[in-house]
C-alpha cells in the first residue's frame, strides 16, 4: 500500500453525538434569559465564568506544565481595568472588557519573562508572590477606593443597556460568550501545531528540543493567551458584581483554589475535565453552601477522595474505561476504503 | 563542493574526561559517514555537540555556510540537523503518528496538512504504518528504534545522525533496518551513523572515522580502516573480530 491510500480522521462517533448534544445545550443556554429567573441567571453566568477560568488554568497547568497559583493576578487586573477604563477612560463596559483582555496579555509578557526563570515549586510560589504584588498595588490606587475598593458608578452601569433585565441578560450573554471563547481557544490551541508541541514537551523535553521545539516560546505563548483571557474573564466577573476591592479581586481562594479544585476533580489535562468539574463544584456549592465552613471541609474531603480514588479526575475515570473524547484531539490514520 | 557539515577543532571536557578533543572533520552533501570507537569514547557526546544539547568548550560548527556554534538545539534542528537517540526517547503518551507529526510541524516547520502527508510517506518508508495509531510508550525495542528514525526523517533534515540504531536487534531486524537506511541514503541524504554492528555499518557508509578518548584517530575508506593496526589494537581489547 502507498501512503496515498491512508487518510487522517479526528472525529469519532462519540464526538459527533457530543457535538449534537452540545448544540442543544448551547441553544438552551443562549435562551436562558427567557426561561431562567433572575437568581438562576446570575448563577449560570457565574458557572460560565468559572468554566472559562478552569479551562484556561487547565491549559496552563495541565498541558503547558505551568502550575500557577497566582492567576488571581489576572482576574484582579481585568476587574480593575474594567473599573478604571469605564470610570476614567469613558469606555463602554463591553469595550472595556476587550481592552482588559489586551492589557492582561501585555502584562503577562514581562511577568512570564520574570517567573519563567523559576522552576517547579519556586515557579508556583513566584506566581503567588506576583499576585500579592498586584493586590498591594491595587490597594494604593486611591482613585479606585484604595484598600476598601469601590462600586461601579450608576451611569456606567446604566450605559450597559436600558433597564435592569436587559442589563442582566447582556451580562449573562457576555459570560456565555466568554466561556465559549475560552473553550474554543483552548481546544484550538490543543489541535494546532502548538498543542502537539505542548504534549510533546510534557512527554519528553529532550526529544522535544531536539525535534525543533522552542520550549520557552511555546510556554510563553500559552501563558500570554491565558493571561489575556483570564483578565477578560475577570473583567466580566466584576461587571456582574458591580463592586471591586483588592481582597475580592485578587482572592487566591476564589480565583485559584476553587479553580484548581474544579480542574483536579474534573480531570486535569483533558478538555472535558473542567466542564465536568465546574458542574460538580456548583452542585456541591448550591446544596451545601448553607453549612458555612463545614462546606469547605466537605469540599476538601471530596477533593481528597477523588484524588485518591481517581487521580486523573472524574473524566479520567471515564477515559480509563473507554477511549471516548468529546473534544477529539487524537489524529487517527485509517486506510481509505478500496474503490 | 562545500561540505554540508563541518566541525572545526571542537572540544568538550567533563573534569578530566575529554569527550571531544579538537575534533575536526567535514561531511560532504549526500555522504554517508560511519563512526566507530569503544564505549565511552565520546561518540554520543559528539552528536550532542552537533545537535546543540551539549555546548562545546571551544571550536566551531558549521551547517553549510552557516555558523551554528551558538544556535540552540531547536534552532539547529530547524536548520536541518536531526538525530536518533541511542536510548529511544519517544513521546510515550502520543501515538506513533503524532510523534512523527511533532517532528514535521516543528523541525520541518510544515503546516498540519502538509505534515500529515509527509509523515504518512515516511511511515511507509520506515515500515511503521501498521503501528501509526499505537501509543509510542507501548512499542517494542525494534519499533522504538524505527520511531527514532521516523521522527528524525519527518523533521526533513539535511544531515541525519543515527546513534547505534541497530544495537540490540536480531539479525533479521537489523537487515530490514539497513535496507531502510540504504533507501534514505539513496535519496541523497547526508548521514553520520554511529554503530557497533560493523557489518551493518559497512553495508551503507562510504567513509569511516574512529573516535577514541574524544579524538579522531582514523578517517578514510572503511575497509582500509578496519584492517589498520590502530583499529585492530582498540578492538582487540573489547574482543571484536580482530
Ligand atoms: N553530561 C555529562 N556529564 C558528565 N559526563 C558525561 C556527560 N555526557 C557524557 N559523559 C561522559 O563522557 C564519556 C563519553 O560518553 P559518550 O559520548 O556517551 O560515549 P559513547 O557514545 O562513545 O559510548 C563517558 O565517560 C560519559 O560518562
Ligand atoms: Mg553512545
Amino acid at each position: 500500500m502507498s501512503a496515498s491510500q491512508y487518510r487522517i480522521v479526528q472525529s469519532s462517533g462519540a464526538s459527533r453525538i457530543a457535538a449534537a448534544l452540545g448544540l442543544i445545550v448551547l441553544a438552551l443556554l443562549v435562551l436562558a434569559p427567557y426561561w431562567a429567573g433572575r437568581a438562576d441567571l446570575r448563577l449560570l453566568g457565574e458557572v460560565l465564568l468559572y468554566l472559562s477560568l478552569a479551562s484556561l488554568w487547565n491549559l496552563l497547568a495541565g498541558y503547558a506544565g505551568l502550575v500557577s497559583v497566582g492567576q488571581q493576578a489576572f482576574v484582579g487586573l481585568g476587574g480593575y481595568a474594567l473599573f478604571g477604563l469605564t470610570m476614567f477612560g469613558g469606555l463602554h463596559p463591553v469595550l472595556a472588557v476587550l481592552v482588559a483582555g489586551v492589557i492582561g496579555g501585555l502584562v503577562a509578557m514581562p511577568v512570564a519573562a520574570l517567573i519563567f526563570r523559576l522552576r517547579g515549586a519556586y515557579f508556583a510560589i513566584g506566581t503567588w508572590v506576583m499576585a500579592e504584588v498586584f493586590r498591594l498595588s491595587a490597594a494604593q490606587v486611591s482613585a479606585l477606593g484604595g484598600g476598601s475598593g469601590t462600586s461601579l458608578p450608576t451611569p456606567v452601569v446604566q450605559s450597559l443597556a436600558d433597564g435592569r433585565d436587559a442589563r442582566e441578560a447582556l451580562s449573562y450573554w457576555l459570560a456565555l460568550a466568554m466561556a465559549l471563547l475560552a473553550l474554543a481557544v483552548v481546544y484550538g490551541v490543543l489541535r494546532s501545531r502548538n498543542g502537539l508541541a505542548l504534549t510533546a514537551i510534557r512527554d519528553n523535553e529532550l526529544a522535544a528540543r531536539s525535534l525543533g521545539i522552542d520550549i520557552w516560546r511555546t510556554k510563553f505563548t500559552v501563558y500570554v493567551i491565558v493571561g489575556a483571557l483570564t483578565a477578560a474573564t475577570g473583567a466580566l466577573l466584576f461587571l456582574q458584581k458591580l463592586r471591586i476591592s483588592p481582597d475580592a479581586a485578587f482572592s487566591a481562594n476564589d480565583w485559584t483554589a476553587f479553580v484548581i479544585f474544579i480542574v483536579v476533580i474534573g480531570g486535569i489535562g483533558t478538555v472535558e475535565g473542567p466542564i465536568i468539574g465546574v458542574i460538580v463544584f456548583f452542585l456541591l456549592r448550591e446544596t451545601l453552601a448553607d453549612l458555612g465552613t463545614t462546606y469547605l471541609i466537605i469540599l476538601g474531603m471530596f477533593a481528597i477522595g477523588v484524588m485518591l480514588l481517581a487521580p486523573k479526575g472524574l473524566w479520567g475515570m471515564v477515559r480509563a474505561r473507554s477511549d471516548i473524547q468529546l473534544f477529539p484531539l487524537r489524529r487517527k490514520v485509517v486506510a481509505k476504503p478500496k474503490d | 563542493m562545500s561540505p554540508i557539515l563541518r566541525l572545526d577543532q571542537v572540544s568538550k571536557a567533563f573534569g578530566a574526561i575529554k569527550v571531544a578533543d579538537s575534533l575536526s572533520y567535514e561531511l560532504a552533501a549526500g555522504e554517508a559517514l560511519g563512526v566507530i570507537g569503544p564505549n565511552g569514547a565520546g561518540k554520543t557526546s559528539m552528536f550532542n555537540l552537533i545537535t546543540g544539547t551539549m555546548a562545546a568548550d571551544s571550536g566551531r560548527l558549521f551547517l553549510g555556510s552557516e555558523d551554528i556554534t551558538t544556535l540552540s538545539a531547536p534552532r539547529r534542528c530547524r536548520s536541518g540537523i536531526a538525530r536518533s537517540f541511542q536510548v529511544p526517547q519517544p513521546f510515550g503518551g502520543m501515538t506513533v503518528f503524532e510523534n512523527a507529526l511533532v517532528a514535521a510541524t516543528q523541525g520541518a516547520d510544515m503546516a498540519l496538512g502538509e505534515a500529515e502527508e509527509h509523515c504518512l510517506d515516511i511511515l511507509e518508508q520506515t515500515q511503521l504504518m501498521a503501528k501509526a495509531n499505537v501509543p509510542a510508550g507501548k512499542l517494542t525495542l525494534l519499533e522504538r528504534k524505527r520511531l527514532e528514525l521516523t521522527r528524525a526523517l519527518c523533521a526533513r533534515p539535511r544531515v541525519l545522525l543515527l546513534d547505534e540504531i541497530a544495537g540490540g536487534l536480531t539479525e533479521a531486524e537489523c537487515g530490514a533496518l539497513v535496507e531502510t537506511i540504504q533507501s534514505v541514503h539513496a535519496s541523497g541524504m547526508a548521514i553520520i551513523w554511529i554503530e557497533h554492528v560493523v557489518h551493518a555499518l559497512l553495508s551503507v557508509v562510504e567513509r569511516l572515522i574512529v573516535i577514541d578518548f574524544g579524538r579522531k584517530i582514523a578517517d578514510g575508506e572503511p575497509r582500509a580502516i578496519m584492517t589498520s593496526s590502530q583499529v585492530q589494537e582498540i578492538y582487540l581489547g573489547i574482543g571484536a573480530n580482530a
